[in-house]
């Protein structure tokens, strides 16, 4: 267990490592100077000096590289070229969004999947489980922006439920600042439980077919209780491999729907940063999800040992 | 165990008995069809503007109606499957093109150190939801379909390479390349000769929904502004106009909705018709 | 006490008959051996008393178990009765446990689901029942997982399982198939010990003829869905009424004819010299590199022109691994291999290909053995890779009907795909593959092993032909030692990576010295040795 630990651990390390070098490099590929465009087009080239050596520009690369990390270790982001103001405070603003939307849309989609999956698995070629698998069939052709615009046009401007965008924010009260995640979660998790539903589903009826259920039914256990005690937990195996892949899916298609609906999270950071120029935030917002999608890599893998009991072996 | 099929007439009876299949392939075809007629006819000029018609709902003349400028939605949106479709093929090409040698390549290096790099890298790669990874190449680039195509492509590169790592494998400790083994037959040529054909059925598979999660990523791109930029019509763009004007005319957003939930509702259906017809006996859901 | 009885069971499966005209009957205390070739419906007739058949299938007839009718019971009350009144143990002890649940939480799960008994109770229960079926407290505790034993121990968790409540009557299919001689000895002796002991009826499934003649009191042969002669063991045996039982006998006790003797004075076909081959096992602690794992450890043996030689031992005994090296399909860690005098090894680019092309092989699998999406002409053709100016056109076509006709097959065979042909067929054809290009010796690995009875001694008489009339040499390597015994000359044992004792084949057979080989010999079932022992 312990050997498993430390080697996911290791494994974990070396991917962020990898992750940032990555992410650094192709940053460094941009054209033009950050310093000049900070100053505009007119500025005093001294000036442009002094500011690209206040920003640690002039440095070699290598250099730069450990500095930039350095930084990330201790929470320090840069400071952003448009708003002059540190990248960490700005990440803060809008994580407290993003992070609970995905969260929020994630557990939606278990919550409408893992139902939706076992029942079409047990109840396999039924009109239940044509009706979940059509279903889902759409559900996985519908882009999660356009459903979300289709959310809007009926529940915002149609019955008028739900506001069509903007977040009130947390001082408002969890209740309102739930509210108005909804549609956005709504938006973001169908599609997501669609394909997660599949997966239940398959996964389950792979498992039925195994012998030990034949195994479990021979000792008298009846189809439904053969289902519960022994197939569930093995089906869960090839799925929480999927739920950990949605939580990326998620992140980075917030950043989509954050947009949808206005809210002042990651996403919109990120785009506007884009269409400043203001790279150093681009830099951050992409470090910080890739990071994220890593560490959930990672958790995913220590589920799998709870699961899995041959991930725990070696007890001699 | 990949099992194949009989390579014989009956599997074009099969193809046809088998409903989703059909449908699947008759939708993908009508956009295939509709974007190759798109080059020599449309309807209207879909980049004139005429300000007299905007924001007209479905007539006669203008099937689809048209848009804030007065440009005829049908016309765009044959247009934009062009893009779409265009896009995504490129972008699952390259994806194939370079993930599946690199996957067989690893398979038949099993365990040394290129396999371990290339094993490495594919989760590196993995690590960049598919979006993250074009706003990074956009915001070093710039936005255009060109950029689109090469983010959408490089996340295709390590699902191919998986794939084909994961199901070469299994075939290497087959008997059958053991035997070719015997008869002096060398990695590659038994990578081309006995790996490739056997693990064709599960790449085409994979390729149909690729290729449909490469039209959503090419939409989703577009409308954010990071896809092919204006006067080209793309149909994620035509959604992000439609937005602000969605109560006023709903039909802008309507319309592009259905062509890309169509499309990829065709090409869903025409893999998991393909997967069953090569595999009856997984009759699984996607993965 | 009748335990269990069927009379007249029909089965249809999707329409098709599997099943015609089943009578059998089993008394408490008893062993009914049910015996037939696969497809003959012996595992039908198992599920259709527990009531697991597949989907799609239609049942009619009598069937009692301790005097109930199924016919009258509902899916509640036969739920009651699995488990309760009756067990059933499977073929593969590898994948009928749950691989993610405790052994004590499987083997007490039979006694929660039946009696309102607690938790704890149960797992008391569980605990006798381990004890009962040979794995003691120490080394077995409760919440050992499945994974962490071996076959023939999962096994016996399942049989635990299946007798948790001292059922009336034990179905058992196939139990010791998957598992070793001296596993399936040890297994076959529990069952006969419990049946005794708890008064139980076991109807014990198999396809091996001396596994019943050693353990049933009565039998019944099946054939394609239907019983054709059934009795006291011995008296169906001594009789031999039925020609389909006569059939079966005679090819389970099959020895070809030979006649060649091999030359003993040429330089030997394959010099196997002080042989060893390791493996890196997995790390388990991050920073400690285990010891390599020694498969084949120091072997040594030689194959002379013309002699038949063969190599048997138990799964994880190397074998493979051998068979493996000694084809240059993985590098050796220390000896040589010389084939013809020459060195061969799979060093560089492998054994230059006028060499390789010296040996051939034949594999396990029929299924496994060849690319489903080549015709047999190509597939039979492939080792002329090896050869520098392989025959072509006419020549080809020619070469490629004579190795179909030398196997028994037909020339029009050569356009069919693989999935067209049987199980012996495709034997047959990896034979004309391994043939083709004329070589001095041709590896068998497990070759008819997956094969029936009947079709395994075919199989075994066309080798036989075919190395006497081509001059070939044979390494006949198999975890059967009655087919070692009836087709090769000498024989190798090998036990942990090691020879343990090689000579004539008849004199190690008959008067083995190791004591490895005589455990071996004395723990596999024979039909003579059950049908001459005095009656019980």
């Amino acid at each position: 267990m312990t050997a498993y630990l430390l080697r996911r651990l290791l494994s974990l390390c070396l991917s962020l490592i990898a992750a940032s070098l990555v992410i650094f490099l192709v940053m460094e590929m941009v054209p033009g100077d950050p310093a000049s465009f900070m100053m505009g087009l007119n500025a005093d080239p001294a000036a442009v000096a002094a500011l690209r050596s206040q920003l640690g520009l002039d440095a070699p690369l290598p250099l730069r590289y450990l500095g930039w990390v350095a930084g990330l270790l201790q929470g320090d982001f840069g400071v952003s070229y448009t708003y002059r103001v540190p990248v960490s405070e700005l990440i803060a603003e809008r994580v407290v969004i993003s992070l609970p939307l995905t969260l929020y849309a994630l557990t939606l989609s278990t919550l409408i999947a893992f139902p939706a999956g076992i029942i079409a698995a047990a109840r396999r070629n039924s009109f239940a489980d044509f009706s979940v698998m059509g279903a889902t069939q759409f559900g996985v052709a519908i882009p999660n922006f356009w459903f979300a615009m289709i959310l809007v046009l009926i529940f915002s401007i149609n019955l008028r439920w739900m506001s069509a965008g903007g977040f009130p924010g947390w001082e408002a009260g969890f209740g309102s600042a739930m509210k108005a995640l909804t549609l956005p979660a709504i938006a973001l998790a169908l599609p997501q439980a669609s394909i997660l539903a599949r997966v239940m589903r398959s996964s389950l009826i792979d498992t039925l077919e195994e012998d030990f259920m034949r195994t479990a039914r021979a000792k008298g256990l009846s189809r439904s209780q053969a289902l519960w005690r022994h197939a569930l937990r093995n089906a869960l195996i090839p799925v929480l491999t999927i739920i950990g892949l949605q939580f990326s899916f998620l992140l980075a298609g917030g950043i989509i729907i954050e947009n949808v609906f206005y809210l002042p999270g990651l996403g919109r950071l990120v785009f506007q940063a884009i269409t400043q120029r203001d790279l150093i935030v681009v830099r951050s917002v992409v470090i910080l999800l890739v990071f994220a999608v890593i560490v959930v890599t990672f958790l995913v893998d220590l589920a799998y040992a709870a699961v899995d009991p041959r991930l725990r072996r070696h007890r001699q | 165990m990949t099992r194949s099929f009989a390579p014989d007439r009956s599997i074009l009876k099969m193809a046809l008995s088998h409903r989703s299949l059909v449908i699947g392939f008759l939708l993908t075809a009508f956009f295939v069809l509709l974007a190759l007629l798109s080059l020599v006819w449309t309807p209207f000029d879909p980049t004139k503007l005429s300000i007299a018609t905007k924001l007209k709902g479905p007539s006669f003349d203008h099937w689809f109606g048209t848009d804030h400028f007065g440009r005829d939605m049908f016309s765009m949106i044959m247009v934009g499957a062009r893009v779409s479709i265009a896009v995504a093929f490129v972008a699952v090409g390259i994806g194939i093109g370079l993930g599946v040698p690199l996957g067989l390549y690893a398979a038949a290096r099993r365990g040394s150190l290129t396999d371990e790099i290339i094993m490495r890298g594919n989760d590196l790669v993995f690590a960049f939801p598919a979006l993250l990874l074009a706003i990074m190449i956009t915001a070093v680039f710039g936005p255009g379909a060109i950029n689109a195509i090469i983010a959408i492509g490089i996340f295709n590169i390590p699902v191919f390479a998986r794939l084909a790592r994961g199901a070469a494998l299994s075939l290497w400790t087959r008997d059958f390349v053991l035997a070719a083994r015997v008869s002096g037959k060398g990695k590659a040529r038994i990578s081309i000769e006995h790996i490739l054909p056997n693990i064709a059925n599960l790449l085409i598979v994979q390729g149909t929904i690729q290729f449909s999660l490469a039209i959503l990523a090419e939409a989703a791109l577009a409308y954010v502004g990071l896809g092919a930029q204006p006067p080209l019509p793309s149909w994620g763009r035509m959604l992000a106009d439609a937005q602000t004007l969605i109560s006023l005319a709903p039909h802008m957003a309507l319309f592009p909705g259905f062509a890309i939930i169509i499309t990829v509702l065709g090409l869903n259906l025409m893999g998991d018709g393909l997967r069953d017809l090569y595999d009856p006996k997984l009759r699984r859901g996607r993965g | 006490m009748t335990a269990l009885s069927i009379s007249n069971l029909k089965v249809q499966i999707h329409g098709t008959t599997v099943l015609h005209d089943i009578d059998l009957s089993l008394d408490a205390g008893r062993i009914l051996g049910v015996v037939g070739e696969s497809g003959s419906g012996k595992s039908m007739t198992a599920l259709s008393v527990m009531q697991l058949l597949p989907r799609g299938s239609v049942w009619s007839g009598d069937i009692r178990v301790a005097g109930n009718d199924l016919d009258t019971l509902d899916e509640a009350a036969l739920c009651q009765m699995r488990g309760r009144d009756v067990g059933m143990i499977f073929q593969e002890p590898m994948t009928a446990l749950n691989p993610v649940r405790t052994i004590g939480d499987q083997v007490a799960e039979t006694v929660c689901v039946h009696t309102g008994a607690s938790r704890r109770e149960a797992l008391a229960i569980a605990r006798r029942m381990l004890d009962r079926v040979g794995l003691p407290e120490d080394r077995f505790p409760l919440d050992r997982y499945p994974h962490d034993l071996s076959g023939g121990q999962r096994q016996r968790v399942v049989i635990a399982q299946a007798i948790a409540l001292r059922p009336k009557v034990l179905i058992a299919d196939e139990p010791s198939t998957a598992l070793d001689v001296t596993t399936q000895a040890q297994i076959l002796d529990l069952l006969r010990q419990l049946v005794r002991e708890e008064d139980m009826g076991l109807m014990l499934i198999t396809h091996d003829l001396a596994v019943v003649a050693g353990l049933a009191d009565s039998i019944a042969i099946l054939k394609e869905g239907a019983v054709v002669e059934s009795g006291p063991t011995r008296e169906v045996f001594r009789a031999l009424r039925h020609p389909y039982t006569r059939a079966l006998f005679s090819a389970s006790a099959h020895v070809p004819e030979r006649s060649r003797k091999p030359a003993l004075a040429r330089t030997p076909v394959l010099a196997v010299e002080n042989v060893v081959r390791e493996y890196q096992q997995p790390r388990r602690r991050l920073f400690v590199r285990p010891p390599p794992f020694r498969a084949v450890d120091q072997v040594s043996f030689e194959i002379r022109h013309g002699e038949n030689v063969g190599l048997v031992g138990e799964s994880g005994c190397g074998k493979s691994t051998l068979a493996r090296a000694i084809l240059a399909l993985d590098g050796l860690q220390g000896g040589n291999i010389r084939l013809n005098g020459h060195v061969f090894t799979s060093a560089g680019d492998g054994p230059n290909p006028e060499l390789r092309s010296r040996m051939q092989v034949v594999f396990q699998d029929p299924y496994g053995s060849f690319n489903p999406r080549h015709r047999v002409h190509r597939l039979v053709s492939e080792p002329f890779h090896l050869v520098g100016s392989a025959p072509r056109g006419a020549e080809l076509d020619r070469r490629v009907d004579r190795a179909l006709t030398e196997v028994g097959l037909t020339s029009s065979d050569a356009g069919k795909y693989i999935h067209e042909f049987s199980g012996g067929q495709r034997q047959r054809i990896a034979i004309a593959r391994a043939l083709i290009i004329e070589p001095a010796l041709i590896v068998l690995d497990e070759a008819v092993s997956a094969l029936d009875v009947s079709i395994r001694a075919q199989v075994l008489d066309l080798l036989a032909g075919l190395s006497d009339r081509l001059d070939l040499s044979y390494l006949f390597i198999s975890h059967d030692l009655s087919v070692v015994r009836a087709i090769t000359d000498r024989v190798l044992v090998m036990k942990d990576g090691q020879i343990v004792e090689q000579g004539e084949t008849e004199s190690v057979f008959r008067n083995p010295q190791h004591p490895y080989t005589q455990t071996l010999v004395a723990a596999t079932p024979s039909l003579e040795a059950a049908l001459a022992a005095p009656a019980s």
